[in-house]
């Protein structure tokens, strides 16, 4: 379960991230849209703490960021906005080079890179040198390596951005199963549809706020909208940004 | 589950970014070719070519005939027969003699006027001119060859009028300076390979230089420090580890180096210059000992400089403005006549210059000096190592663009 309570982030004068608060629990998918530049990125960058916010607080499984950051990071799988791989590796290595930093044993670590390797249908490419990888298999390679762990937590920052259909569905179809396996799914977007299809709960955030924070069916009575383009768009005050 | 693998991760991450990084560069051809070909041989390569160059001029020079135009040879026949008895050559006049030295047709025209045979009779002092370009410094050992020649002609005729009269040649010559030189064999060498100590810092430079600018500035644009620092390893743990990684190719470098000079040193002629040249095994096993700290040194200072680069050619651009600070004290040592104190030692760069120009001179390197220059660098190493650290600590750092 991650936690996030009031968190402020400025840089220089710019305040990317004014007081947002929500929580993302296990055995759901928590969706959290925003036009661009809404501050999704910069939340799950202290999420993962990788940023240390300007005030407020980050709790995952019970554990506070601020005072055990490398507790925190080790409850998370994370696909960063960046999910730039080391190309004169192979997949299998990529994976590999993670699951040794998270420590784990070298049985373990193959048993895991396997089963990774068969649920994401990446045996074609495993071997390959990820130079000249596709958009489709960079995403998967780094999937693997953030969930190399098995964490109990995964944050997944835009992860359908740049995949062609059949990429964009194997992944949805991969986040319902971390979320049958009783996983805390944490993911951003500024597509809606993905959100509706996916979500459990959605928190909407524009100019570094949090604006709404509802199931998909709660969304729709509180706005009165039946449609929940047209409620993103209520709740937003504008068009700018979203995509359908 | 985390719980169990902790410990087991302390002990593995610093290892394991090590691997890594030795593993992924190793199949990179640019930093292969830069770290263990073109970075390690170059210097020795170099040294060969320059000396044999240099020390085949010079022997040519002074060996070989000179052809040396005479404008008005007929005047003066027995200087010419002297001339030629020693190597000489007397080519045709040239009509504009200023301009041919300058335009480098010859190196050095001799130029005797027509009163010579009047004067010479009348036993006045008679004028002979060398013209020349003292810029065209490989005219120099022609000039200084007829010049002598001309001299000692003169001075055998002037002993030989004194005798004439009766007189000894001595009171024409009161006092005569003898040249007693006590440089050793191996000092005469060490003053001509004084640039040996920047082919090693160049080396060491070039060994890691690729791995500093991909392990940070590289990384970033790749974006792959982002996911990186998601991991559960403390950042400096993985500084470490990449450091490691740097020190680890500049050291195969400068090893590599070091037995190619070892190799090389065998070949150079040096006795042709009444040289000695030592890069045998105590060389090079000395100079590894001084260098030990430089690398630690060198490989946080390229770390830093290409931490702040937002790009891989950016860092490369900046790392190629550093690499010219180490030949800073190779260039004032030579340029001034600096005597070298203790405390110098201490002063990284400038103490492995030092020591390493000790070594050459066949001196040795005393305890005290080695230690100046070890426990100097080192505290420089530890002190670059800290500001990296500190670095690595930014936000900054692993937010690409």
């Amino acid at each position: 379960m991650i936690e996030v309570r009031d968190l402020h982030k400025a840089f220089g004068k710019v305040k990317a991230v004014d007081g947002v608060s929500f929580t993302a629990r296990d055995g759901e998918i928590t969706g959290l849209l925003g036009p661009n530049g809404a501050g999704k990125t910069t939340t799950l960058r202290m999420l993962y703490t990788l940023m240390k916010p300007d005030r407020g607080q980050v709790v995952v499984d019970g554990v506070d960021a601020a005072e055990d950051a490398l507790a925190v990071r080790r409850q998370l799988g994370v696909l960063p906005d960046a999910r730039g791989l080391y190309k004169r590796l192979t997949a299998r290595e990529n994976i590999d080079y993670f699951a040794r930093l998270h420590g784990l044993p070298e049985d373990v670590l193959a048993r895991r890179r396997e089963a990774l390797v068969h649920a994401l249908e990446m045996e074609d490419i495993a071997d390959r040198r990820t130079e000249g990888f596709s958009q489709g298999q960079r995403v998967k390679t780094a999937i693997a390596r953030a969930l190399i762990h098995d964490p109990r937590n995964v944050i997944l920052d835009e992860p359908t951005n740049g995949l062609d259909v059949m990429a964009t569905r194997a992944l949805r179809q991969f986040m319902q199963k971390l979320k049958a396996e009783g996983r805390c799914v944490l993911f951003s977007s500024h597509i809606m549809q993905e959100v509706a299809a996916l979500c459990d709960r959605i928190v909407v955030i524009a100019n570094g706020r949090v604006v709404a924070d509802e199931s998909p069916a709660a969304l729709r009575e509180q706005t009165g909208e039946s449609n929940l383009e047209d409620a993103f768009v209520k709740i937003i005050g504008s068009e700018e940004g979203l995509a359908a | 589950m985390s719980a169990v693998t902790t410990p087991i991760m302390r002990t593995r991450a610093f290892l394991t970014v090590f691997l890594k990084e030795v593993k992924e560069n190793l199949r990179d051809r640019r930093t292969l070719t830069s770290a263990f070909l073109t970075g390690p041989l170059l210097g020795p390569i170099m040294l060969v070519m320059l000396l044999n160059i240099t020390l085949n001029r010079e022997f040519d020079k002074a060996e070989k005939p000179l052809p040396v135009p005479v404008i008005g040879a007929d005047y003066a026949p027995n200087l010419i027969g002297a001339l030629k008895a020693n190597g000489i050559v007397p080519t045709a006049p040239i009509a504009n003699p200023e301009v041919a030295v300058r335009k480098q047709d010859a190196d050095v025209v001799l130029r005797i006027a027509p009163d010579y045979a009047s004067a010479w009779r009348k036993g006045e002092p008679v004028q002979v001119e060398l013209i020349y370009d003292s810029s065209q410094r490989d005219a120099n050992t022609a000039v200084e060859r007829v010049s002598q020649l001309v001299e000692s002609y003169a001075r055998q005729q002037g002993a030989m009028r004194l005798v004439a009269r009766g007189l000894s040649p001595g009171t024409a010559w009161p006092v005569a300076a003898a040249r007693r030189d006590q440089a050793t064999a191996q000092a005469r060498g060490a003053l001509m390979f004084s640039i040996l100590p920047y082919f090693f810092v160049l080396t060491i430079f070039m060994g890691g230089m690729y791995l500093a600018i991909d392990l940070t500035a590289g990384e970033r644009e790749r974006q792959s420090l982002e996911p990186l620092f998601a991991n559960p390893v403390p950042r400096w743990k993985i500084l470490a580890g990449k450091l490691a990684a740097i020190c680890t190719f500049s050291a195969a470098s400068l090893l590599i180096s070091l037995a190619a000079f070892g190799v090389v040193g065998r070949f150079i002629p040096t006795e042709k210059l009444g040289m000695e040249l030592d890069l045998g095994l105590h060389f090079s096993s000395h100079v590894l000992l001084l260098m030990v700290p430089l690398i630690v040194l060198l490989a946080a200072l390229q770390s830093m400089v290409a931490a702040f680069a937002k790009s891989y050619r950016e860092a490369q651009t900046y790392l190629s403005l550093l690499m010219f600070v180490p030949v800073i004290p190779s260039i004032l040592l030579s340029t001034m006549p600096i005597k070298s104190q203790d405390w110098m030692y201490a002063v990284p760069l400038l103490g492995q210059h030092l020591g390493i120009m000790q070594l050459l001179r066949g001196d040795g390197i005393g305890t005290q000096q080695l230690g100046l220059c070890l426990a100097g660098s080192l505290v420089a190493a530890a002190l670059g190592v800290l500001v990296t650290a500190h670095l690595y600590q930014s936000e900054r750092l692993a937010i690409s663009g």
